[in-house]
């Protein structure tokens, strides 16, 4: 795996290096014929993560906690078991945390160290996530990070970077937009991005929103 | 270890290139180093703070040059081998010598059961806690050849407890094989000044997941 002449994988950030395509193959055969994986198990694992599990959970939770008083008040006090509730739950989200944006306080998660991310709420974590340039500088320099995604925060907003060094998982809850008020439950669950749960967006009223 | 992998406050990394409508997997590779990780990762052998220390004795130069499922296949090939469940041999000729006998095998029925459950890093142990909220801390200056979830970024400075989490695995001696070491798990809150000097903003501030064997009090 030394011939690395896909330099800069624009518009590709999966890209492998020439025989990774191979090399996993190879070792999916080994593997499977040594008996130590179930080839359908993998399939599930991938139909899982690839088809129904994913930021749309995340977003449900976030709408509920905006249309539900109460539901928000569990949420903040005992994140896994009002997530729960809604029959999101397990791996990679064993314990969950959701940090509430406020007019005073942006959240922001990240994992400086690897990658970790609240799979059962949020699904597998976008490239971006896991890449070099946002884990190391989303705790050094947070508002730059948020202005290259589009976010200018006013000086007066207090940011939080949550750096995700444990089994906790981070989920952030965004501010309710504005002009939302006739919205449904699940009206207002289909404005809510990924982004806006990770930290690096707010969410936006339905006329003027771009999704992610 | 002080690898390439921590890298939190590093410069030169390049832009965020955010993707629209990314899709969960870029190739079919990348299904499949996927989930032979998580299937794997199922058999027993290790655990996940080990398979996290895999991926951080990637070498640097490979590691910044690898993408994410290249970076888990590296790893799974390490802990393959070190586990002893596969040899060199059979990973450069694809031809195994042998059945291997895993402690357990991921079935595809299991599969939805087993991602429910999870496999908690929380311990009923009864532990004292070291700290409560409010109490300042710092956070040792610790240097480990081996696997540690101490930031470098945050070590020998000051912060703040900020929650109690409760007990948990300890990974720095988990993923070594030294235990789980059960003991509490704090956000403890650094200043965004304390960090990074006198050039950030007076308000902001980084938590950080730290455990009572990274912190004294201050």
């Amino acid at each position: 795996m030394s011939d690395h002449h896909d330099h800069d994988h624009a518009g590709a950030p999966g890209s492998p290096l020439p025989e990774t395509d191979l090399r996993v193959r190879a070792l999916e055969s080994l593997l499977v014929e040594k008996g130590l994986v179930d080839p359908a198990a993998l399939d599930a694992l991938i139909d899982t993560y690839e088809t129904k599990v994913g930021p749309r959970n995340g977003a449900r939770v976030v709408a509920r906690a905006w249309v539900d008083p109460a539901y928000k008040a569990r949420l903040l006090e005992d994140a896994s078991s009002a997530i729960a509730e809604l029959g999101y739950m397990g791996r990679q989200g064993e314990d969950m945390v959701v940090l509430e944006n406020t007019p005073k306080i942006h959240n922001l998660v990240v994992c400086t160290l690897c990658s970790c991310y609240p799979w059962p709420v949020l699904g597998l974590p976008p490239v971006w996530y896991k890449s070099a340039p946002y884990r190391s500088r989303a705790v050094l320099d947070p508002r730059g990070v948020l202005r290259e995604c589009g976010l200018e925060l006013p000086q007066d907003v207090e940011v939080r970077v949550w750096d995700s060094t444990s089994e906790v998982r981070y989920l952030v809850l965004p501010e309710r937009p504005e002009e939302t008020e006739g919205l449904s439950e699940e009206a207002l669950a289909q404005l809510v991005t990924r982004d806006s749960m990770i930290g690096v967006a707010t969410v936006t009223p339905p006329t003027r929103g771009s999704r992610r | 270890m002080n690898g390439v992998h921590d890298m939190g406050g590093m410069h030169g990394m390049g832009p965020i290139a955010r993707e629209a409508r990314e899709p969960v997997f870029h190739h079919e590779w990348e299904r499949r180093a996927f989930a032979l990780t998580v299937a794997a990762g199922f058999s027993g052998e290790w655990n996940i703070d080990m398979a996290r220390h895999a991926r951080e004795r990637i070498p640097p130069a490979r590691y910044l040059a690898s993408s994410y499922y290249e970076k888990w296949l590296l790893g799974l090939e390490l802990l393959l081998l070190e586990t002893g469940l596969v040899t060199r041999d059979e990973i450069e000729t694809g031809r195994r010598h042998g059945m291997a006998s895993p402690k357990r095998v991921l079935k595809a029925a299991d599969v939805g059961k087993v991602l429910l459950k999870g496999g908690p890093a929380r311990l009923p142990d009864s532990v004292p806690p070291r700290f409560k909220p409010g109490d300042r801390v710092v956070a040792r200056n610790l240097n480990p050849v081996g696997h540690t979830r101490l930031p470098r970024y945050v070590r020998g400075k000051r912060g703040a407890i900020d929650r109690d989490y409760g007990v948990f695995i300890f990974p720095d001696t988990h993923a070594m094989g030294q235990g789980k070491k059960p003991q509490h798990l704090y956000s403890v809150r650094f200043a965004a000044r304390e960090l990074w000097g006198p050039e950030a903003s007076p308000r902001d501030a980084v938590y950080v997941d730290l455990w009572d064997d990274h912190l004294d009090p201050a």
